[in-house]
């Protein structure tokens, strides 16, 4: 019986708007909505609009992101930056372990979206799959990338010096199109492992796995505003997202070289930190490493003075 | 009388008994002697190790800011000289600099830091006469670090693979480096020694006003038989610096200066693949806590903010002084200043020397004006003036608002803005509120405070309890509109590499 029902309910899924004459149980549809500081409002906008499949399939009336849905977003963002980066290290690590427990245990859901939105099976268990376990990487880095590239610098007069690396502060990430969820965790994962706060703007054609990913992070413990996630057009929220002055740094992961150029032109406004992903295979080994963090690090340097009396040496 | 006893007494209570200056004791005179250095009447530009008239056939004067004669005249480099020196690194990179054994690159720079060492003293005078610095700081630090980060960055030439845990190194290619008038030997140094250290070749251009020291280390890398192109120096304005940043075959931007031209480079390329260190402008925050020990503190400002003229990036310009102590330190402050040697930089007493430039001396005198007018309570040193020459006495402002101007923008002379807090949160906000965010000071007896402040401050470089110390292993650089990239120590070596 439980059987039937679903497989009648995927009927109505499948067949979309032409819904078949039925008494078995009708589909909850979501609506997918923007995530802002913890919470899923819909655009202030008040805009949608209607990714399709390769079939011609629609698949959801998406929220279309306003520019002030993006600056809403950096209000919250940068209201998280001094408590995240704030965290103990250790402690942003279990939260990006916990993301990765979300993430595994909605997993049908995800391959089912995958599907929806053109992958197989086997192709979106596979993303699914790494996806999880890129949060489990990242998660594990977050107490130890710091050690790797630190330094107390041996400098030659009687000070203690050391360069540590810090988060640069409120990111804005324009994800990869293609790979939707995989792509999309594996450029947050990063920024956040290293205590920044983010606004993303999903894949615009496939934007239905990150919505149904910031349902993960809110019952992760992430704390509201660390990741801000909107969906809509990079073509018309890509200028906001590198022109606002309260963002410190842009990762964009396409290669068109018009828009690079415009990222670069307007990053000039305030110096933000730009990086591109345009030449990423996020399914292999070089879709994550720790120099992925280093990309919204800073490098501060702190000098103190050593006591130089007696027989204390001068230095470190 | 009575009065006068009860001043005393008050005096003591507060630990701010006034020095007195009114003596007879003076300095005697101890000037440095030109003639321990050569400056060359004409100097042209040193383009594939050789130097070369330039196709402008112009030359424009270099001066003397204490004395406002000419020292010498520098050649007029333009685009096509520019195209020159670019090939010319180009060629030595393909054919020689990337070839050569790491090993024999790095025995190359120790060469040249060696022979900078050799040359010191010659090398101090002629950075004082051309850019004003008192004799002392570049005698004691602007040559003596210049040549000890060439000696470092030597010294990784061969060991690259140990700078990048499970990466490899590949140089860019052609690095072009333009750099500040404030501390022009130094500064080349900062820049050459990476790039050259991980298998870069340069083209170089010092600032207009002061680019005789640069040129003397042209003719010790010259000495140092360096092949030809793998260093070229070329002088020249603004439009110089634009032909490199333009040029479609460098791959590299090094620049140090204002913030608004590190902008323009950053639009200028932003349509190509060349990377970019920009190390920009600054109006650090330099904050005294109550329970700081105030005399090494008001030592610390004094360095914070006259070392050099205040024609630092990093300067301790914005002072926040909290509200209990405020008094004391101001007071002991203007005892200090006081007792500052202002006038000729040759002289190894002079403690604040000339203006750069006439250009900086009406920059700085209009945000003198600016201060007055926003009603800030303005105290200078009472110290006499020469004559001839590009003078700024040293000056203080107390009574600044967060949102005066001279508490926000960048003056690049030695005029202090004071302000005053009362909790550890004001003070955070009040100083990490700057675009700017390249350096900070803090000073307090309590260690958890210092890592407390040190942490919240969003500045590149943080010195607590001291203030404007460098060193060749730790890397300098900012946050925010203060510029990216490092330079200096490990992390400075990643801005001239390709990590794969």
């Amino acid at each position: 019986m439980e059987k039937a029902i679903k497989k009648s309910s995927l009927n109505v899924s499948e067949n979309g708007l032409e819904k078949t004459v039925s008494n078995k149980r009708l589909e909850v549809l979501k609506t997918y909505k923007i995530y802002i500081g913890g919470q899923f409002p819909r655009t202030e906008s008040g805009r949608f609009y209607q990714p399709e499949n390769a079939a011609g399939k629609k698949l959801a009336n998406v929220c279309l992101s306003s520019r002030k849905d993006f600056r809403d977003a950096v209000v919250s963002a940068r209201g998280a930056v001094s408590g995240w980066s704030g965290r103990a290290a250790f402690n942003r690590s279990q939260i990006l372990y916990r993301m990765a427990e979300m993430l595994e245990g909605r997993k049908a859901q995800f391959i089912d979206e995958l599907i929806q939105q053109d992958s197989t099976k086997a192709k979106a268990e596979k993303e699914v799959n790494l996806a999880i376990d890129r949060l489990i990487y990242y998660s594990g880095w977050c107490d130890k990338f710091q050690q790797i590239f630190s330094a107390v610098n041996p400098v030659a007069s009687s000070h203690f010096n050391f360069s540590v690396p810090e988060a640069t502060g409120v990111v804005s990430i324009i994800a990869p199109q293609n790979d939707s969820l995989l792509g999309l965790v594996s450029v947050i994962a990063p920024v956040i492992a290293g205590g920044n706060a983010c606004i993303v703007l999903a894949s615009e054609t496939k934007p239905l796995c990150a919505v149904t990913f910031a349902e993960v992070l809110n019952s992760s413990d992430l704390p509201g505003g660390v990741v801000n996630i909107l969906t809509g057009k990079p073509a018309e929220l890509a200028s906001w997202f590198v022109d606002h002055m309260d963002v410190n740094a842009t990762i964009y992961c396409e290669n068109n070289s018009e828009v690079q150029q415009m990222i670069r032109e307007k990053s000039a406004t305030n110096l933000k930190r730009i990086t591109f992903y345009d030449k990423i295979n996020w399914y292999s080994d070089e879709g994550q490493s720790p120099y992925f963090i280093m990309d919204t690090q800073e490098i501060k340097t702190t000098w103190h003075p050593v006591e130089n009396i007696a027989s204390a040496g001068a230095g470190y | 009388m009575a009065k006068a006893i009860s001043k005393k007494k008050a005096a003591k209570k507060s630990n701010t008994i006034k020095l007195k200056f009114d003596t007879s004791w003076q300095y005697a005179l101890a000037p440095e002697s030109k003639s321990a250095a050569t400056i060359n009447k004409q100097y042209d530009l040193f383009i594939n190790g050789e130097w070369q008239k330039p196709t402008s056939k112009k030359y424009f004067d270099t001066i003397n800011p204490a004395t406002e004669e000419k020292l010498s005249e520098v050649a007029d480099a333009n685009a096509a000289d520019v195209d020159k020196a670019v090939k010319a690194a180009r060629n030595a990179y393909d054919k020689v600099w990337k070839k050569m054994p790491a090993k024999e690159r790095a025995k190359y720079i120790f060469r040249i830091a060696r022979i900078m060492q050799e040359k010191a003293r010659e090398l101090a005078i002629v950075e004082t006469l051309d850019g004003g610095k008192p004799i002392k700081e570049s005698r004691d630090f602007d040559v003596p670090t210049a040549a000890n980060h060439l000696f470092y960055y030597a010294g990784w030439a061969d060991k690259l693979e140990y700078a990048f845990p499970n990466r490899q190194t590949e140089p860019l290619g052609v690095a072009g480096q333009i750099t500040p008038w404030n501390f022009p030997l130094l500064m080349a140094a900062w820049k050459i020694a990476p790039a050259l250290a991980t298998g870069n070749t340069v083209v170089l251009k010092p600032a207009e006003s002061t680019p005789l020291t640069t040129l003397k280390l042209a003719e010790i890398i010259q000495e140092a038989d360096l092949p030809p192109g793998v260093v070229n120096i070329i002088t020249g304005a603004g439009d110089t610096g634009a032909a490199i940043v333009n040029h479609a075959d460098v791959n590299k931007i090094a620049f140090t200066g204002s913030t608004n031209v590190g902008k323009i480079i950053q639009r200028a390329i932003a349509g190509t693949n060349k990377k970019a260190t920009l190390e920009l402008g600054g109006k650090a925050a330099n904050i005294i806590f109550e329970d700081a020990p105030i005399d090494q503190a008001v030592e610390g400002v004094v360095n914070a903010i006259f070392f050099n003229q205040g024609h630092v990036c990093c300067a301790g310009s914005r002072l926040y002084v909290q509200e209990s102590v405020a008094k004391e330190v101001i007071r002991k402050l203007r005892d200090r200043m006081q007792s500052l040697i202002v006038g000729d930089p040759m002289d190894k007493n002079t403690d604040i020397g000339a203006i750069n430039s006439r250009e900086q001396l009406n920059i700085i005198q209009k945000y003198i004006a600016i201060g007055k007018k926003e009603g800030a309570e303005m105290y200078e040193s009472s110290c006499a003036l020469p004559s001839k020459g590009f003078w700024c006495r040293p000056t203080i402002f107390s009574n600044v608002a967060q949102s005066n101007r001279i508490a926000q923008e960048e003056i690049f002379g030695p005029v202090l803005s004071i302000l005053t807090f009362r909790t550890d949160d004001e003070v955070i906000e009040k100083a990490n509120n700057s675009p700017y965010g390249l350096s900070a000071g803090v000073w307090t007896d309590k260690g958890s405070k210092i890592f407390n402040m040190t942490k919240r401050m969003r500045a590149g470089v943080v010195w607590a309890n001291t203030f404007n110390k460098f060193d060749p292993t730790s890397p300098f650089g900012g946050y925010k509109e203060s510029g990216f990239g490092r330079e200096g120590g490990l992390h400075g070596l990643s801005a001239y590499v390709n990590i794969v």
